[in-house]
């Protein structure tokens, strides 16, 4: 007979654990949000990520032996990334008639929000490191770790911010954009993507298609872009 | 074109993606590069894009769960965020408020620019 201790034991060395812990706490996650009439408190990303590390605390399992198993779901985003091309391909024609606003929008769009949260956590007296990690926070993920290495930053810790500020501009952009009355569906949807990357675009997608498809366009560009011009900004900000 | 040959086919995409980045040294991660390779490729082989289509909504429309595990790693740096809290928190909340706002200005602003050029 084997012991329940053992059965433990085996479970959180088991990769199967994270993997199959990360998935459950999702699915019910979305049923929450969606009990919940879509309630931006009850954000999915973030009630996911609360359910999983109060797990993992109360059973004592470190984040390394989680991530064993949660590379898998992160490893996607990867192909993920490169599967943007499709949408990305049906809106070239859309893209073709306001690609003059939306790329000025989106070099200021980006520079700001990372030169921005910057300077709010240097004035509140954040450490250096933390400020340097803040500076991709609005780009996707995988991208804005790349970038943060390089430039200074804590790889894991830039994550940490990408999905924070991912999921404050999904719960509260729609909000704030309608309370400043904006309207114009493409404009809304660059907003959301060019801000709160993939999450703001799957927020934007549960808005309306169109409001998604710019979302998607915006955090794409934005993905390409960003590598080139945040490192730029940073070095002129230092001077 | 079925679920497995569109996955392999982004991987391979992925693959060459990380390939160039490395030999060439360039700052853009992997991924994008094979984004934009995609792109290039519908555009020659324009049949492409409704036979990934599909699929490719499959892998988008969970997006958000790909997020998760990076963000759970926020338990690694519980005792940075307990001491600078305020800092993060507020810095974060206020960019991306500003960031938001900032964009869609601009953007409205250069499409009333250029409208009247026209």
């Amino acid at each position: 007979m084997i012991s329940h201790s053992a059965i433990w034991v085996y479970l959180s060395a088991s990769p199967l654990f994270g993997l199959t812990l990360t998935l459950l706490c999702y699915l019910l996650a979305v049923k929450i949000y969606e009990r919940g009439r879509y309630n931006p408190l009850l954000n999915p990303v973030a009630l996911s990520i609360v359910f999983i590390i109060g797990i993992l605390l109360s059973a004592d399992i470190a984040y390394p032996a989680y991530f064993a198993g949660a590379q898998f779901i992160h490893f996607l985003l990867g192909p993920a990334t490169v599967a943007l091309a499709i949408p990305l391909y049906y809106q070239l024609g859309k893209l073709k008639t306001v690609w003059l606003p939306l790329t000025v929008a989106l070099i200021i769009g980006i520079s700001m929000s990372g030169i921005s949260a910057y300077y709010i956590a240097q004035w509140l007296g954040a450490s250096e490191q933390t400020m340097l990690s803040m500076i991709p926070k609005s780009v996707t993920a995988p991208i804005a770790m790349g970038i943060s290495e390089k430039t200074g930053g804590l790889p894991t810790l830039t994550a940490v911010f990408v999905v924070i500020t991912g999921v404050l501009g999904a719960a509260l952009g729609t909000w704030l954009l309608k309370r400043f009355k904006i309207e114009d569906e493409a404009v809304k949807g660059v907003a959301m993507g060019v801000t709160a990357h993939g999450l703001g675009t799957a927020r934007a997608f549960q808005i309306s298609p169109q409001m998604g498809a710019f979302a998607g366009l915006a955090m794409a560009l934005a993905a390409s872009i960003s590598a080139f011009i945040l490192p730029l900004a940073l070095a002129f900000i230092r001077g | 074109m079925s679920f497995l040959t569109v996955i392999t086919l982004l991987l391979v995409y992925q693959l060459i993606g990380e390939l160039i980045v490395l030999e060439w040294t360039l700052p853009i991660p992997g991924p994008v590069i094979g984004m934009l390779l995609l792109l290039a490729t519908l555009l020659i082989k324009k049949p492409l894009a409704a036979q990934m289509q599909a699929s490719t909504q499959q892998i988008l429309s969970h997006l958000s769960l790909l997020f998760i595990p990076a963000g759970v790693g926020v338990m690694v740096h519980l005792p940075r965020l307990e001491q600078e809290w305020l800092a993060i928190t507020l810095a974060l909340l206020i960019s991306t408020l500003f960031g938001l706002l900032i964009t869609a200005w601009i953007m409205l602003l250069m499409m009333k620019l250029f409208k009247e050029r026209v």
